[in-house]
């Protein structure tokens, strides 16, 4: 039932390699929009919480290019870069953020909020685990209405200890839904280690509590998480088996904006993990296996620093949401408040 | 129309709306094999199959929270869970993820889902399955709370919620599901937000809700023969929206309130309506408004005790002819 999944790092490439170079952008952009966001904080146009992908790009990334067209995406709070891979644009995360019009949710959801209908991304949600039973209702939704599209549930480590995490499994099992638990175990719910919250401390066997299938990949292999996301999910849209996919990942910087991220952990240990960057990994295997030169490396950066360039200038430039619209979006139009 | 209970009035809103309307289905604990906890969804999945019938297993977090993602996905879910008290558990799923997904999102999505559950005391199951708690959803913008009283507003308000594009709290009562009265035949639906007045009268405005809209109508008609006082009921039936046009139409006829709910008066739906008045209707009032609702304990189970904590019919009389005359 649990496998232990092999890197697809050898020959033959797994995808076209203007598919490859198009992961290493998003992981990329991913990046330097996080980095951004730290710049404009300090700045004071974005407010509140800001939870960064930082170190997570591979999983993020690797995940998200493997959905098909149809399929449904919700997530944690930690959701700027599923956002950004799932192809909305750049300047409506930033605009989000800033809190203006032209953001994504129309500046009333911020950093933990973002959602992209249209490209089939439901949300993120504040509460640790709080979403995971959504996930379980939008594949109920596929399966009851025979639509050919499976769900991607993205949560970390720190959600496995909530009962939310268990119902969801479990009805998800229990009802063969089209759904992809993905796991990104980034080691640290907060401050606190997966070794401290976690009785069982390798979480990709709790599935086996729900007779499911699970895999455990490496979540800085970019490639590692596509084949073995791709694979769930065909299989959840064609069996309609549910799996449980863990990425064992990390997150360089603090939990949020508030965290350093140092009282719990060491540099040293920061520093291991920092030694297999995810985008520095993935840019070793391109180079090694489809001869990436370091120009077209750095035509991918540029290109990417133009796109955070434009998505600062869109986010400035957007309006913010006139007072006047304090209650549209409360109920339908149709409805009463 | 047609004779039936409340409980009857209920099953054939769900039936005529699972036929109307491929994407309503129903999930809950016990709704299909075993027939309902009380019995409201009695044989329907044997009319509709497991598809529309869902059983689920004691997940109340999980199988809610699916409600509303299923909503989300394009279905019309309606929620039964099996009393007010287990919904707790639900909460989180209610208040941070029904109630507010269409707003915090921009609108990108709603739910469109009915939960519906059956609260109130008076049968002996004491402090964990007694409460009364559509107040609390009742102060969550986002949310719709409704709290039907006969098998006619059941049934209409069912309907209408079912229709509804937002999350809807459908507040049902134990002591209601055996409640005998019309049921309209066909396609019958009551808006949502409009209070209705049960009794006319001239002299003292009852507020209420619920259960107790029916003890208060009992109450009525001694107020009228022993005491000269003529009441008019009004049964809020939507908490959310607050029907607020309705009762101050009554005060400005009656210059009385008495304000009366089987849930605990501090923070309740009563001190709503009293602040709302004052606020709206200070001028037309001849007395202060006065409010009583359950005694603040939780449910003790011995009867006595029991009935010392409801809003008993000798308590609501008491306390209409003291908000009749002014006295304490």
């Amino acid at each position: 039932m649990v496998e232990q999944s092999a890197r697809t790092t050898e020959q033959p490439l797994p995808l076209p390699r203007s598919d490859l170079l198009h992961l290493l952008e998003r992981m990329l952009l991913i990046r330097r929009f996080e980095e951004k966001t730290m710049e404009m904080l300090a700045l004071n146009r974005i407010r509140g919480y800001c939870h960064w992908n930082i170190g997570e790009e591979a999983s993020v990334v690797g995940s998200v290019a493997a959905m098909g067209q149809g399929d449904r995406l919700v997530t944690s709070y930690r959701d700027h870069g599923f956002a950004i891979a799932r192809g909305t644009p750049a300047g409506a995360v930033m605009a989000e953020l800033f809190g203006k019009e032209g953001g994504c949710a129309g500046g009333r959801g911020g950093s933990m909020h973002m959602v992209d209908v249209p490209r089939g991304f439901f949300g993120g949600y504040g509460i640790v685990g709080g979403h995971l039973p959504l996930a379980t209702g939008l594949a109920l939704a596929a399966d009851y209405l025979g639509e050919d599209r499976a769900v991607v549930c993205a949560f970390g480590d720190g959600a496995t200890n909530i009962g939310a995490f268990h119902e969801s499994l479990n009805l998800s099992k229990l009802w063969n839904l089209p759904v992809v638990w993905l796991l990104t175990n980034n080691q640290y719910g907060m401050g606190t280690s997966v070794r401290r919250a976690s009785a069982e401390s390798e979480l990709y066997k709790r599935a086996c509590a729900y007779n499911m299938h699970a895999e455990q990949v490496d979540g800085m292999d970019v490639l590692s998480v596509y084949e073995a996301t791709h694979r769930l999910l065909l299989r959840a849209r064609k069996q309609h088996e549910p799996a449980l996919l863990e990425t064992l990942t990390y997150r360089y910087p603090g939990h949020s904006y508030a965290d350093p991220g140092r009282s719990y952990r060491t540099k040293e240990e920061i520093d291991r993990w920092k030694q297999r960057d995810p985008i520095r990994l993935f840019q070793h295997y391109l180079e090694e296996y489809t001869s990436l030169e370091q120009s077209e490396f750095d035509a991918i950066e540029k290109h990417v620093d133009q796109i955070i360039e434009e998505a600062v200038s869109f986010a400035e430039e957007s309006p913010f949401p006139s007072p006047d619209s304090l209650f549209q979006h409360l109920y339908a139009e149709e409805s009463k408040s | 129309m047609t004779e039936g209970t409340y409980r009857q009035a209920l099953q054939q809103a769900l039936r005529e709306e699972l036929t109307r309307d491929e994407r309503v289905f129903l999930m809950g604990e016990e709704i299909g094999v075993f027939g309902g906890s009380y019995k409201i969804t009695d044989g329907l999945v044997h009319e509709f199959g497991e598809k529309r019938v869902r059983d689920t297993p004691i997940s109340e977090e999980g199988f809610v929270g699916a409600g509303i993602g299923a909503a989300m996905g394009g279905l019309r879910p309606v929620v039964e869970v099996m009393t007010i008290n287990f919904i707790l558990i639900a909460m989180d799923q209610i208040i941070n993820n029904a109630a507010k997904i269409r707003y915090m999102l921009g609108g990108s999505v709603g739910v469109p889902m009915v939960i519906r559950s059956p609260g109130g005391a008076g049968v002996g199951l004491t402090a964990q399955h007694s409460q009364s708690l559509e107040v609390w959803f009742a102060g969550t913008p986002g949310l719709i709370v409704v709290a039907p009283s006969t098998p006619a507003d059941a049934k209409g308000l069912l309907k209408a919620s079912i229709r509804n594009d937002d999350p809807v709290l459908f507040y049902e009562h134990l002591m209601l599901y055996n409640e005998k009265g019309h049921v309209p035949e066909g396609d019958y639906v009551v808006p949502i937000g409009k209070a209705d007045v049960k009794h006319p009268g001239s002299d003292l405005t009852i507020v209420t809700h619920s259960y107790m809209t029916q003890r208060c109508l009992r109450v009525a008609g001694q107020l009228e023969r022993e005491h000269g006082i003529s009441a008019e009921i009004i049964d809020l039936r939507s908490l959310r929206p607050l029907d607020f046009e309705t009762i101050a139409t009554s005060v400005k006829k009656t210059n009385h309130v008495l304000c009366v709910e089987e849930g605990w008066v501090s923070y309740g739906v009563g001190a709503e309506i009293a602040a709302r008045i004052g606020d709206e209707c200070f001028d037309w009032l001849d007395a202060p408004v006065k409010r009583i609702g359950g005694a603040e304990v939780p449910m003790p189970y011995s009867k006595p005790l029991e009935n010392a904590a409801m809003p008993s019919a000798e308590r609501i009389l008491e306390a209409a002819i003291k908000a009749r005359r002014g006295t304490r």
